[in-house]
């Protein structure tokens, strides 16, 4: 059993007013996703992942399609017990403490007054909110609420949770401290569905990735495999290499780039037609030494910017999703 | 049904949080206690005065908060997106909307209760030290047990209100919320004329939608019975319940349609 799956997901907005037109949102959004995955729900604003989550989270009904959790159909309070959520620049109600927020939330899962206190405290320390916990959340800024958006996501020690873009609004300390949180999480065994715009959260967290764009999924797999299929030539680092030896060598084995890194030390970069057994052969026998040897991939960025531009465009009228 | 109180209390909560709501308490006190003062203008007429205004203080001003607190309930979670963290919590939406409608009830009745406690201070304070002739002259007497019956009315009338504000809430804006709960208000008190309105048309036709308009538009004038209780008139108890029950099942029909559409509603 899967601990997310959609079948065909689909919505569609009604754009007009005079004259009602719809407008596409997703488009058959097929997914799995394992228990314990860290899962990365990539693309560019208005690409669809908001209205993903919210049709996850049944705050929107989908036009077509189904979704499950933990193997019941979305919305299904059982399921609701066991999930967190973490909505886009999440708002709570400015008049409470964060210690109140928590408390609330906690007892909406039937947690007793002790537990309440008890879970809140713990997780406002978790997330890094100190004395200010007291304060009235209309106080707080805009990171701050962020942190107190994932303390309530995981109230309730969650077995899946989903975080909408769980780093914006936070410096680089607080950004650090989140992306620990959620291989924290993964370590307990929850399931992370997050979605971002940010890739390098995603290359850091995620086993797998899915690319949405224009409301279609353009491309999903493990991160390993989507940048192993498009290593893109070696990087072979030397020491000891004297300027005469690397320009025979640039002459003749087919070097794309040398980069001096050093007094006789070069980063060489090869490309993916020419083995590098050969050159590194080459090398030694004029007296240079082997530091590195690394294949050169695709960063995230890379891959994404292709799949991006080569989603389809056409999907109806002027953006409505998030 | 757990969630509904924590719902409940969280909007009681909000509510003695309010600058706003306090404001209007403190103005309706102050308004029953300045009725002492008009009071004391008037020739025979000083209890009356006080009873008159004592309990329009509290239908005004409770009809006030019931509307201006009833229709920002579902659209203010809505509108500031803090619906997205509570709909994803084990709660069903029914109870998401009865938790909202008890929690402005339970905020409607304390700030009918602290209101009828300064309408009877005022009312002791006059009757304190009156003699005996004097006190035969009144049709009632100050500390009347039987206004609490035109008081309960009164709060039964504000539940219903606040039933329509919440409905509305669930699908229009505030101003239009606002607009809709105050003309259904007011149509409601000449609700009466449309039952008697075969009497004067020719038409049939006419007189079948006034006959229908009767029974599907809320009918308020059914919990004003101040009059009657201010000049001492008994008021059936029959008459009470039956308003009382008039008051619980128009509000569960208003409650029910409110569910049906906020059920269906979509969060974008």
């Amino acid at each position: 059993m899967d601990a997310i799956r959609t079948e065909a997901l689909t919505k569609h907005f009604t754009v007009g007013f005079w004259r009602p037109r719809p407008y596409l949102a997703l488009e058959a959004l097929t997914l799995q996703i394992g228990h314990g995955e860290v899962f990365g729900f990539l693309g560019p604003n208005g690409a669809g992942k908001t209205t993903t989550l919210k049709l996850l989270m049944q705050l929107i009904y989908p036009t077509s399609g189904h979704a499950e959790i933990l193997g019941r159909p979305v919305g299904d309070v059982e399921v609701k017990r066991r999930i967190g959520y973490l909505p886009e620049n999440p708002y709570f109600y400015d008049y409470l403490t964060a210690e109140e927020l928590l408390e609330y939330f906690s007892a909406l899962f039937g947690h007793s007054a002790a537990e309440r206190r008890r879970r809140a405290s713990a997780l406002l320390d978790e997330v890094g909110i100190g004395a200010e916990r007291r304060l009235q959340l209309r106080k707080f800024s805009k990171g701050m609420l962020q942190r107190v958006g994932i303390a309530q996501a995981l109230i309730n020690d969650p077995e899946v949770v989903f975080f909408d873009e769980p780093m914006s609004g936070l410096d680089p300390l607080g950004r650090r401290h989140i992306r620990e949180l959620i291989l924290r999480l993964r370590d307990r065994g929850c399931t992370v569905f997050f979605s971002s715009h940010v890739l390098s959260d995603a290359e850091a967290l995620c086993s797998r990735v899915a690319i949405l764009a224009n409301g279609r999924l353009v491309s999903q797999g493990a991160l390993s495999e989507i940048l192993a299929v498009t290593i893109r030539g070696w990087e072979l680092v030397v020491s000891g290499l004297t300027e005469t030896a690397l320009a025979h060598a640039q002459s003749s084995a087919g070097i794309r780039g040398a980069t001096r890194l050093g007094p006789e030390r070069y980063a060489l970069e090869l490309p993916m037609t020419v083995p590098p057994e050969h050159l590194l052969a080459k090398l030694v026998a004029a007296g240079a030494t082997l530091v590195s040897l690394n294949p050169l991939h695709d960063t995230l960025e890379d891959f994404f910017v292709r799949q991006v531009a080569a989603a389809p465009e056409e999907r109806g009228l002027e953006s409505t999703r998030g | 049904m757990r969630a509904i109180g924590h719902i409940a209390v969280n909007v009681f909560r909000e509510s003695v949080r309010d600058k706003v709501l306090y404001s209007i308490v403190a103005f309706a006190v102050m308004l029953i206690a300045v009725s002492y003062l008009l009071a004391q203008l008037t020739a025979g007429q000083d209890l009356k005065i006080i009873k008159d205004l004592g309990l329009a203080s509290i239908a005004t001003f409770g009809l006030l908060m019931a509307i201006f607190i009833g229709i920002g309930l579902v659209w203010k979670e809505v509108e500031r997106r803090s619906i997205y963290g509570l709909l994803t919590k084990p709660i069903r939406r029914w109870e998401f909307i009865l938790g909202k409608y008890v929690g402005l009830v339970l905020t409607l009745l304390v700030n009918v209760a602290v209101m009828t406690a300064a309408f009877y201070a005022v009312l002791a304070y006059q009757g304190w030290g009156v003699d005996e002739l004097a006190r035969r002259a009144w049709p009632a007497p100050p500390m009347d047990p039987a206004l609490l019956s035109a008081i309960a009315l009164i709060l039964v009338e504000l539940m219903l209100v606040t039933g329509i504000a919440l409905f509305f809430s669930t699908f229009s804006g505030p101003f239009l919320s606002a607009v809709l709960t105050l003309g259904l208000w007011v149509i409601g008190h000449f609700n009466t004329d449309l039952r008697n309105f075969e009497n004067v048309v020719e038409s049939r036709a006419a007189a079948w939608l006034a006959r229908g308009l009767y029974y599907a538009l809320p009918n308020f004038d059914t919990f004003d019975i101040k009059a009657q209780v201010v000049q001492g008139q008994h008021v059936a108890a029959s008459y009470i319940a039956l308003s009382v029950l008039y008051g619980m099942v128009y509000p569960a029909l208003v409650l029910t349609g409110a569910v049906a559409i906020f059920s269906r509603r979509d969060f974008k």
